[in-house]
């Protein structure tokens, strides 16, 4: 009774290879691997002959060798002894600190105009559309230009803050000046015992995290509500005001001050980051209000009723409702945004921001004439980044998707 | 009696017999007033966002609608300009300090920004490009237009170049004779080789003939009948011209590439599939600026030492690998968005693979990727702005190269204002047409 019977063994003809859908597949697989790696192989060995003829070899030592140039914003110790890797860092690092305040502030700008887009409110919607459809139809590098020029042309000069009857004066009780150098603020001085202070408010704010899932389980357990905001808020300010009294005022602001023919002291904002990164903020802003507009309006008219059925207050179905499920909707193509805005940062280029593609693909790559090296380790951290990018916002994201079966 | 009479008299005074008109509503809940109310004042919190808007926008009109509309269009240079602002302040009428807008640099240079270096003389040449590549497009937007005029469609971008470029006519004609060589391959050759030899031969064939026999056959072709116009070399593009040309040349050459990326990566065979997912994350993953100077410093490399390619196809080459990347992704949405039983009918029709995406498949999954394509191309064309950064004169470029000139030092809004509207003229355009288009299919599916 078997009814199978064993494969004709011997049966194997060339054709299958093409006609049997058993082996047509692997066919196809090895001709395509075959081609590619032939093109691959092509390119590589235009690479050699081309790097032979220029007599050129391929080497990453020129990253340890001396960078002999200067870097006006850096964020750890730089000068121009330290070597070409040591400035790709400082890079990197100016690249990191863009795209994060970049990020931060387009959130919130984005967040502001999609939810003020779909106000009631007819004059302010209306202005929010005119925002959006401004800066989405018109090139990121435009603004990045006429924000630098007003950030250079319309402000006063550091001279126009001397004497009795300035032209200009500083902001803000005579602390933040906005002069076509950048702007200055204050500093923190770091003192004595400032260690203590700082680990008292990370501790503050591991209190409040503490204080809110406590909160929860009791809410879970016997349904009263604990106010958490108002805790959470007391938390994060006393003990840490407190603890500064106590400790004697460890740490204190060093003021900016006119000297000579510039600010010194305080910090400095220079104009390329702040162009920079008011540019990036508004643009991608602009993107970001239109996902959050589309991540509410995907939310069924239904679920609002539903909640409000239940006596739910408006607020209270806002958390517990409508945001939930419009974050769903909402956070894969702001992930998308986010990547979007670190690549983008590297349009610095139109204001002399000295980011990783000025110094490593820059200025390192002009000294040393290595084109291809620099260029691989270049597009190898943007490559990277982007991955940690997306691969961090998609564990958060699953975090807040549907649980499904 | 009487008491009766009385109650039912009252009764019927109560009683109406007729309709009365319909009346107009209250002032405050009808017209301007109601929808003032309800739009603009109703709550406290609205209103104070009204009053703060109204004064945003009243403060940002003040100051610029008089130097806009007061702006001066008849001068050679800045300081004409301003001596003419301050003939007028002299003169009593204008204020004091009135600044306006020299709008004179547009009417001077507005053939720079828009063309570039091209010789005047051969400006009909992109504008006829441009109507054809119009017209070539409107099949594809609109269903309405007679499908023959796809034909024109496919001849379109041959036509542009050599309008563009000029130059000897048999060069695009025997490129293109290239592509009717794959196309009778697939069409011709599935009977007697099968569907695999067929595709096989359709890539290699045509990439044989490109590489090897182009170069002879136009030669030899150009000696029998040298027919052609005079060729305009790519440093002379500039301005909005090389924007559309990057950015046309860059849409219209990524779709295949794309195409055939978003099937690789839906595809089964782990090959393909892992190249195409290591290609389209290695494009999306770097910005677009390094992919430009790759093409600018790099691209040489990779190519043999006798190849000598302009920085302006080189920048093609590098925008078309760019946005295939992308467009192969809106792609990919589209085909992940069809249902299972389209590619089950296929089969059970008995179509071979080509034929059931080409007349199953890719029409509707392209169909459902259409805004998402129209929104990548306008991606592209605002990221034309950065080959500057390469050397090209872009419209940013052209707008430094203008304020580096004598007469034009020193002038900065009247450019940036002239060049974002005509950005903005174009994508708002493009937006609002993929938006139609996502109304319209909406309305398809349900």
């Amino acid at each position: 009774m078997a009814t199978l019977s064993d494969p004709p063994q011997k049966s194997f003809h060339i054709s299958q290879l093409i006609y049997d859908t058993r082996y047509r597949s692997t066919t196809i697989q090895v001709i395509a691997f075959i081609l590619i790696m032939a093109g691959i192989w092509w390119l590589a060995s235009n690479v050699v002959t081309n790097l032979a003829t220029l007599g050129k070899d391929f080497d990453f030592s020129f990253l340890g060798n001396r960078a002999g140039y200067d870097i006006n914003q850096m964020l750890i110790e730089y000068s121009n002894d330290s070597t070409h890797a040591r400035a790709a860092l400082v890079g990197i690092l100016n690249t990191l600190l863009v795209a994060f305040l970049g990020c931060v502030t387009a959130t919130i700008i984005g967040v502001t105009a999609g939810v003020l887009r779909l106000s009631k409110n007819w004059i302010v919607g209306r202005l929010m559309t005119v925002y959006v459809e401004g800066f989405r139809n018109i090139p990121l590098l435009l603004w990045i230009i006429v924000i630098f020029a007003v950030m250079t042309e319309a402000t006063p000069q550091p001279r126009d803050f001397r004497g009795e009857d300035a032209e200009a004066s500083m902001i803000l009780w005579d602390s933040v000046a906005i002069t076509n150098r950048g702007i200055f603020m204050p500093s923190p001085e770091w003192g004595a015992n400032s260690m203590l202070l700082v680990a008292i408010f990370l501790a503050s704010i591991v209190g409040i995290f503490v204080y809110r899932s406590m909160a929860r389980k009791k809410q879970e357990q016997t349904g009263v509500q604990s106010p958490v905001f108002l805790v959470g808020l007391a938390l994060f300010f006393i003990p840490t005001l407190i603890a500064y009294f106590i400790l004697g005022r460890p740490v204190t602001l060093n003021y900016p001050e006119l000297g000579g023919f510039n600010f010194s002291g305080g910090l400095q904002l220079r104009n390329s980051l702040i162009a920079l990164w008011i540019a990036l903020s508004l643009y991608t802003g602009a993107f970001i209000a239109e996902i959050v507009r589309a991540g509410i309006l995907a939310v069924n008219k239904g679920q609002t009723e539903a909640a409000s059925a239940l006596g739910l207050r408006p607020n209270r179905t806002m958390n517990l409702v409508v945001l939930p499920q419009a974050l769903r909707v909402i956070i894969p193509p702001l992930i998308s945004q986010y990547l979007n805005l670190t690549k983008n940062s590297s349009l610095a280029i139109a204001v002399g921001y000295m980011d990783v593609r000025a110094t490593l693909g820059g200025i390192t790559i002009n000294q040393t004439g290595r084109e291809l090296e620099g260029m691989l380790l270049l597009g190898l951290f943007y490559l990277v980044t982007s991955l940690v990018i997306s691969g961090g916002m998609n564990l958060y994201n699953n975090s807040v998707k549907l649980q499904e079966r | 009696m009487s008491e009766i009479h009385s109650e039912t008299s009252t009764h019927t005074a109560y009683v109406r017999t007729e309709m009365l008109p319909e009346q107009a509503p209250p002032v405050t809940a009808a017209g301007p007033a109601k929808w003032v109310r309800e739009n603009l004042f109703s709550s406290v919190g609205n209103g104070i966002m009204t009053i703060l808007a109204l004064y945003v926008i009243y403060y940002i009109l003040s100051h610029t609608l008089g130097w806009v509309f007061m702006g001066i269009w008849d001068a050679g240079s800045l300081s004409e300009c301003r001596e003419i602002r301050d003939g007028y302040i002299a003169e009593g009428r204008w204020a004091e300090h009135t600044e306006v807008a020299c709008w004179a640099v547009l009417s001077d240079r507005w053939h720079q920004l828009l063309f570039g270096f091209y010789p005047p003389e051969f400006y009909w040449r992109p504008i006829l490009a441009l109507v054809i590549f119009g017209v070539a497009l409107a099949p594809v937007l609109f269903d309405n237009v007679n499908r023959k005029m796809l034909i024109l469609t496919l001849l379109a971008p041959f036509i542009c170049y050599f309008l563009l470029w000029g130059g000897s006519i048999w060069g695009p004609l025997v490129v293109a004779f290239g592509f009717v060589i794959g196309f009778a391959c697939i069409k011709y050759g599935a009977l007697p080789l099968g569907a695999l030899l067929s595709t096989l031969a359709a890539i290699v064939l045509p990439l044989i003939f490109w590489l090897f026999l182009v170069g002879p056959i136009t030669g030899v072709l150009n000696s029998i009948a040298p027919i052609g116009i005079e060729a305009v070399d790519s440093d002379n593009f500039g301005g909005f011209l090389l924007a559309f040309v990057i950015g046309a040349a860059g849409i219209i050459l990524s779709m295949p590439l794309g195409v055939v990326l978003a099937l690789g990566r839906q595809s089964d065979l782990f090959i393909i599939n892992k190249f195409s997912v290591i290609f389209i994350e290695v494009i999306r993953g770097v910005p677009l600026i390094v992919w430009l100077f790759t093409a600018s410093l790099l691209l040489n490399y990779f190519l043999p030492p006798s190849a000598n390619f302009d920085l302006m196809l080189r920048v093609i080459i590098m925008v078309t690998l760019f946005s295939s990347a992308y467009i192969a992704e809106v792609i990919r949405g589209g085909l992940a968005a069809l249902p299972r039983g389209q590619y089950e009918g296929a089969d059970s029709l008995g179509l071979n693979y080509w034929q059931a995406m080409q007349l199953i498949i890719l029409p509707q999954a392209l169909k459902i990727s259409i805004p998402g394509i129209v929104s990548s191309f306008i991606g592209l064309f605002k990221d034309t702005t950065l080959v500057v950064f390469v050397g090209l004169s872009d419209p940013i470029g052209f707008s430094n190269l203008i304020r580096a000139t004598t007469d034009w030092n020193g002038i900065y809004w009247e450019l940036f204002i002239f060049i974002g509207l005509c950005f903005f003229i174009c994508c708002f355009g493009m937006s609002r047409y993929s938006q139609y288009l996502e109304r319209k299919l909406a309305t398809g599916h349900r």
